[in-house]
C-alpha cells in the first residue's frame, strides 16, 4: 500500500476553507490558490501534480466517495467525459468567473454597490451578510469575496452531487481547472516523444 | 511468469486526474507530462482496481495474448 505523505490530508482544507467563509468572507480570496497553483504547475513544470497529489478537493471526494462509502461507484456517463463537454464547462465557468471580476470592478468604479449574498448555482441566492463588517476592507475587495466564495461553494456541491451519483472523483473528469491543466501540458508536450 | 491480465489507458478519454495512480498497489501506473494515464504492462497485473476509479471510464482491464480464458 502507498506510505500517507502529508499532502494526503490535504483534503482537510477543502473543509477548512468553507469553515472559514462561514465566518468571515475575506477568507475567500485563500481560494486562489487553488486557482493559481495548478496553472503554476503545468505552465512551469508542464504536469498536473496539483490534481495527482494536492488537489484538496480531490481527495475529500475520494475519501468520502471511497474511504466513507458515500459513492455509488456507477460509471460516469460517457457525455460528461467528452471533450465537447468538458471544454464547454470550462468556457462556462470561466465566462462566470469573468462576470464575477465584472461585478468586483463595477463595485470598483462605484458602477455598483457591494451585494453581500452567495449565489449557488448561479441562481440561488442565501444572505451572507453576517460574514462582513461594512467598511474593513474597500467594498470591491468583499464583492470578489462573495463571487469567488458562490463559485468554490456550487463547484464543491456538483462535486458531491456527482460523487454519490457515479464515481467519487466524477468531478475530476470535468473540472475546470483540470481541463485547463490538462490543455497546458498537451501542448507543452506536442512535440515530444512519447516514451 | 506473466499476468493473464493487464490494463490500457485510452489516452483520448484519459483527463489525468491520478485516481488510478493512487489505487495502483504495484506503482505501475503513471501520469505522463500532466496529459494522460500510462501504465507498464509489464508490471501490471490486470488487477482493475484502478479501472474501477477511473472516472473518466479510460482504463481497461485485457486478456494477455496467449493466455487462455
Amino acid at each position: 500500500m502507498n506510505k500517507k505523505r502529508w499532502y494526503d490530508y490535504l483534503w482537510i482544507w477543502s473543509i477548512v476553507y468553507f469553515a472559514l467563509g462561514f465566518f468571515n468572507i475575506l477568507f475567500a480570496w485563500l481560494g486562489m490558490i487553488d486557482f493559481l497553483v495548478p496553472l503554476v504547475f503545468a505552465l512551469v513544470g508542464g504536469n498536473k501534480h496539483f490534481c495527482n497529489k494536492y488537489c484538496g478537493r480531490g481527495q475529500l471526494f475520494s475519501v468520502l466517495g471511497k474511504n466513507r462509502k458515500c459513492s455509488m461507484g456507477r460509471p460516469t456517463p460517457r457525455w460528461m467525459t467528452s471533450k465537447w463537454f468538458r471544454y464547454g464547462f470550462l468556457i462556462f465557468f470561466l465566462s462566470m468567473f469573468g462576470n464575477i471580476v465584472f461585478q468586483t470592478w463595477l463595485v470598483a468604479s462605484g458602477a455598483g454597490t457591494l451585494k453581500e449574498v452567495i449565489k449557488l448555482f448561479w441562481t440561488i441566492r442565501i444572505p451572507w451578510g453576517w460574514t462582513y463588517s461594512a467598511g474593513m476592507v474597500p467594498d470591491w475587495i468583499a464583492q470578489f469575496s462573495f463571487g469567488f466564495y458562490s463559485l468554490m461553494l456550487t463547484s464543491t456541491l456538483i462535486g458531491l452531487i456527482v460523487m454519490v451519483l457515479y464515481k467519487p472523483r466524477t468531478w475530476c473528469s470535468f473540472c475546470p481547472m483540470g481541463t485547463m491543466t490538462q490543455g497546458i501540458c498537451k501542448l507543452k508536450s506536442k512535440d515530444e516523444e512519447e516514451m | 511468469m506473466k499476468s493473464k491480465k493487464y490494463v490500457r489507458v485510452d489516452k483520448e478519454r484519459c483527463v489525468a486526474c491520478g485516481a488510478c495512480v493512487k489505487e495502483c498497489q504495484r506503482n505501475a501506473i503513471m501520469i505522463w507530462k500532466g496529459c494522460y494515464a500510462k501504465s507498464d504492462e509489464s508490471i501490471c497485473v490486470g488487477c482493475g482496481k484502478c479501472a474501477l476509479i477511473c472516472p473518466a471510464g479510460s482504463i481497461e482491464v485485457l486478456q494477455r495474448e496467449g493466455s487462455n480464458e
